[in-house]
């Protein structure tokens, strides 16, 4: 039994759910708009990766209750979080080192 | 002896277990999906300049868009229909799974027309890089929807019974699929914008 | 919860799909043994091609050919499959599967693991990729031969390398399945008053090898996903632009990278070689604890250098890599993060030692495999130091040193763990010891003969002898100097095999002679030796133990016995 909620918290829970897909939905424009302006790679990288870390956020912490989750749950997300940015940099990090050396 | 903690939670913990098993699942799942997202950043970086780009002009941006729409709006039915179920409202938690599998269906069909559509254009996985971390990434995603669409189904018609008989542990069921289902749509956010607008 | 309900359960289910995970941990068990035996006979033979490498083989060389050569790919082949067997379909599902299936509730006073069903499937799927693994070398290509690491671009095209992939998924998702069971079972299913800091190190070495497995094998799942893509959808992951393969250039797109499948391979087999050691360790400590008659040395730094060790293995994966043409920032980071790393290992090694100080110790079989690992880890721990220096792994890399190293961490190392822990553990599996004679049969000539063969390889690696060479080196110049080495490996190997009889046949004998036990035959401080041996089916104990104490209050001053179970409540 998932603890304290009982109906009006999930009442208002639902409130917040529409709101997300609301904010969700809206990003999705956006974030498609922008592509579409005259940006930097770098810029342009940077920007989506930012909305859609948004979008990302707000799916984990509402949907997926993250954001009244135990400890324990996002202790363990955040260590992956980790390796996965370890994954994602080190091998780009080793390409761009080794192709300066030749 | 039962399991302990199966359905009531660990009180140091605060958590059943099933949860906590569901979460390990999705980190592994991070890291599946995080290996294939290297290998995108890895062959971005080594093909020509701007060739990523270049090549991904050829995707359809407003059909992927509303299939980003449709699997937000899924994200959102399920999530209704386990709140549905907190409020004891098993026809309003038919409803909403009803209309998650319509969504994730129209999903993959839109997903099977940009498919085709690629084929027809004689561009295929083996094409470029682009085009094969593109199919990758996407089939991989799509298979998950898949294996997602099947669970659902069982949870809505075949195993909903259990409502009748133990509806405190269906209840948790429906919100564990519901995170693996939330977490499908969350891999979609990413693959969106890295594959189509970048 | 009262007395187990009875109920009449087909054979299939109490032994086939069975939940128990007293069982499951069996079938591993067997079945991964069965599979160390075969990757030991590949090697066998592999060994009589290196120490007369121009002879036919016997008994099994009708196999290989007319003249019953070993042909260049069949030996590859070997090589190959070897490694995959030994690491995938033996150790791991020994140390994990089986050990940690079997002990772990055990020792947390559990009834089961948190996900019986799921363990049950984690089994079978195990079995399905050993089946596919085993199946590859009866199709008409043959099994896999690009070694187990797989490199393209050769294992983009070789014959073989479809079934391994496949293979390796059922085995990586059975890992998947396993790791998040015992990740939950441990957090979730601790009996009352079993705080963290009260678990057996054996629990703690299985909690951190399964975070490893859940969070490391998934980019290898990924990337032979993309080797599978480039072998039947002709992408080109790992297949540069303008590569010639047998004199034509490749009618692929190109712009793919080797490398980019070192980075995600090695990312896994890193942290996998501390799944392969970790549980080993586990056991050690149990066994020299138990069998010292004293606590642990150092329980908390062996807890924060598990964890720091799990935490590390990480961040140091290109250390296998330094080859590659790597810049010097990149192989700086890698050889300075490979540094840190030995530091966990030194203080769980010295602890061990140190432990045994002013211990009275019990020198039965357990306790010999345990007391011999200390040394072998040792070696092989400390070969690894100069493989970790970029500069002297550029001369070391894919000679026989690496192999020496590796061998002497896995073979004398980890393996004489698992044996310590079947000799230990098997009273409380069947009710009945098995005979010290045969123990001490099995434990001497094992000892003398994995130094036998892996000492040499130091030697030819530092001669420069590279490692996969189907005929030993017989063609460089610079080996014929140290070659005389390989019949003495190869003899020792063949003894090595044998010495395994006096085990093999000990296993079968004891069912039925060995001396019979009660619950607690090693006068054990930790809840495994509170259930009866066989523990009961599916709930294990008779009620579920209170913990009291920590893990290992041997010789406690003052108290009548030399040793206190964890379950004996405090007075006043």
């Amino acid at each position: 039994m998932s603890s304290g909620h009982h109906t009006a918290d999930i009442q208002s829970h639902i409130k917040v759910y529409m709101t997300v897909f609301a904010a969700l939905a809206a990003l999705t424009i956006i974030t498609v708009a922008a592509s579409y302006m005259d940006l930097s790679t770098g810029e342009a990288i940077f920007l989506a990766l930012t909305i859609a870390s948004v979008k990302g956020s707000l799916v984990a912490s509402y949907f997926m209750h993250l954001i009244s989750e135990r400890a324990l749950i996002t202790w363990i997300l955040m260590l992956t979080a980790g390796f996965f940015f370890v994954l994602m940099f080190i091998p780009m990090a080793s390409f761009i080192d080794q192709a300066q050396v030749g | 002896m039962d399991i302990p903690y199966t359905v009531e939670e660990r009180p140091d913990t605060g958590l059943f277990n099933a949860k906590l098993g569901v979460w390990l699942f999705l980190a592994s799942e991070v890291m599946l999906f995080g290996g294939l997202f290297s290998a995108y950043v890895f062959l971005r970086y080594g093909a020509p300049v701007g060739a990523f780009h270049e090549w991904g002009q050829e995707l359809n941006i407003p059909l992927a868009t509303l299939n980003t729409l449709i699997l937000i709006s899924s994200s959102v039915t399920m999530v209704m229909s386990w709140a549905s179920l907190k409020l004891n409202d098993f026809k309003k938690y038919k409803l909403y799974m009803g209309l998650t599998l319509l969504c994730a269906l129209g999903f993959l069909i839109i997903k099977y027309i940009e498919y085709t559509a690629k084929f027809d254009h004689h561009i295929y996985p083996s094409t470029n890089t682009f085009y094969a971390i593109y199919f990758t990434l996407t089939g991989l995603h799509g298979l998950h929807i898949i294996g997602g669409m099947i669970v659902l189904y069982y949870f809505w018609i075949p195993g909903s019974k259990m409502w009748e008989s133990k509806p405190e542990q269906f209840t948790n069921r429906i919100e564990i699929a519901g995170l693996y289902w939330h977490f499908v749509d969350l891999v979609w956010i990413f693959l969106f914008p890295v594959l189509y607008l970048l | 919860m009262g007395a187990p309900t009875h109920h009449e359960v087909s054979f299939y289910r109490k032994y086939i799909w069975s939940t128990d995970h007293k069982i499951i941990g069996l079938q591993y068990g067997i079945t991964a043994l069965i599979f160390l035996l075969v990757g030991f006979l590949l090697m066998m033979i592999m060994r009589w091609q290196l120490a007369y490498p121009e002879s036919a083989v016997p008994l099994v060389g009708s196999i290989f050919g007319e003249d019953g050569m070993l042909l260049p790919e069949i030996y590859n082949s070997l090589g190959a499959m070897h490694g995959t067997i030994m690491i995938f379909l033996g150790i791991v599902p020994l140390a994990v599967g089986a050990f940690g299936n079997y002990i772990v509730p055990l020792q947390i006073g559990a009834p089961d693991m948190a996900f019986p069903k799921i363990n049950a499937a984690s089994y079978w799927c195990y079995f399905v990729g050993g089946v596919v693994m085993m199946s590859s070398f009866f199709t008409a290509e043959g099994a896999a031969r690009s070694g187990w690491t797989s490199y393209p671009p050769l294992a983009d095209f070789e014959v073989g390398q479809t079934m391994w992939l496949i293979g390796m998924i059922f085995l990586i998702t059975s890992s998947l399945l396993g790791s998040i069971n015992f990740i939950t079972t441990i957090i979730q299913l601790r009996a009352p008053g079993l705080t963290w800091m009260r678990l057996p190190f054996f629990v703690w070495a299985q909690f951190v090898t399964s975070f490893l497995l859940v969070l490391a094998f998934p980019p290898l799942e990924a990337a032979a996903v993309l080797q599978l893509m480039d072998r039947v959808a002709g992408t080109s992951f790992f297949l540069p632009s303008g590569l010639v393969v047998s004199g034509e250039v490749l009618g692929v797109s190109g712009g793919g990278s080797p490398l980019l499948w070192q980075h995600l391979f090695w990312f896994l087999a890193h942290p996998e070689v501390y799944v392969l050691i970790l549980p080993a360790m586990g056991i050690i400590a149990e066994v020299i604890a138990n069998n010292t008659r004293k606590p642990l040395w150092g329980y908390n730094s062996l807890v924060f250098a598990v964890v720091f060790l799990g935490f590390m293995s990480f961040i140091v994966w290109a250390h296998h890599m330094f080859i590659t043409g790597m810049g010097t920032t990149m192989s700086a980071f890698f050889q300075t993060t490979t540094m840190i790393i030995s530091i966990p290992s030194i203080i769980i090694l010295s602890a061990f030692f140190i432990s045994l100080w002013g211990a009275s110790i019990r020198f039965n079989t357990p306790m010999l495999f345990a007391l011999a690992f200390l040394p072998m880890f040792g070696i092989g721990g400390l070969t690894g130091l100069p493989l970790g220096f970029a500069a002297a792994d550029i001369y070391l890399h894919d000679t026989y040193y690496v192999i020496g190293h590796f061998h002497y961490v896995v073979a004398p190392g980890t393996i004489f763990g698992l044996f310590a822990g079947i000799y230990y553990w098997y009273p409380k599996i069947t009710g009945r010891k098995m005979s010290e004679l045969l123990g001490k049969l099995h434990f001497w000539p094992s000892l003398i003969f994995m130094n036998g063969v892996f000492m040499p390889m130091f030697i030819q690696g530092l001669a420069g002898v590279s490692r996969r060479l189907w005929d030993g080196g017989l063609e460089y110049a610079h080996a014929s100097g140290v070659l005389h080495w390989n019949e003495f490996m190869s003899i020792s190997a063949w003894l090595l095999g044998l010495a395994q009889l006096p085990f093999i046949f000990n296993i079968f004998y004891s069912l039925k002679r060995g001396e019979k036990v009660d619950k607690n035959p090693w006068g054990a401080t930790t809840l495994e030796w509170t259930a009866p041996s066989p523990p009961l089916p599916h709930v294990n104990f008779e009620k579920i133990p209170e913990v009291h104490r920590v893990a290992y209050e041997y010789s406690v001053p003052g108290r009548k016995r030399d040793f206190t179970p964890q379950t004996e409540p405090k007075k006043g």
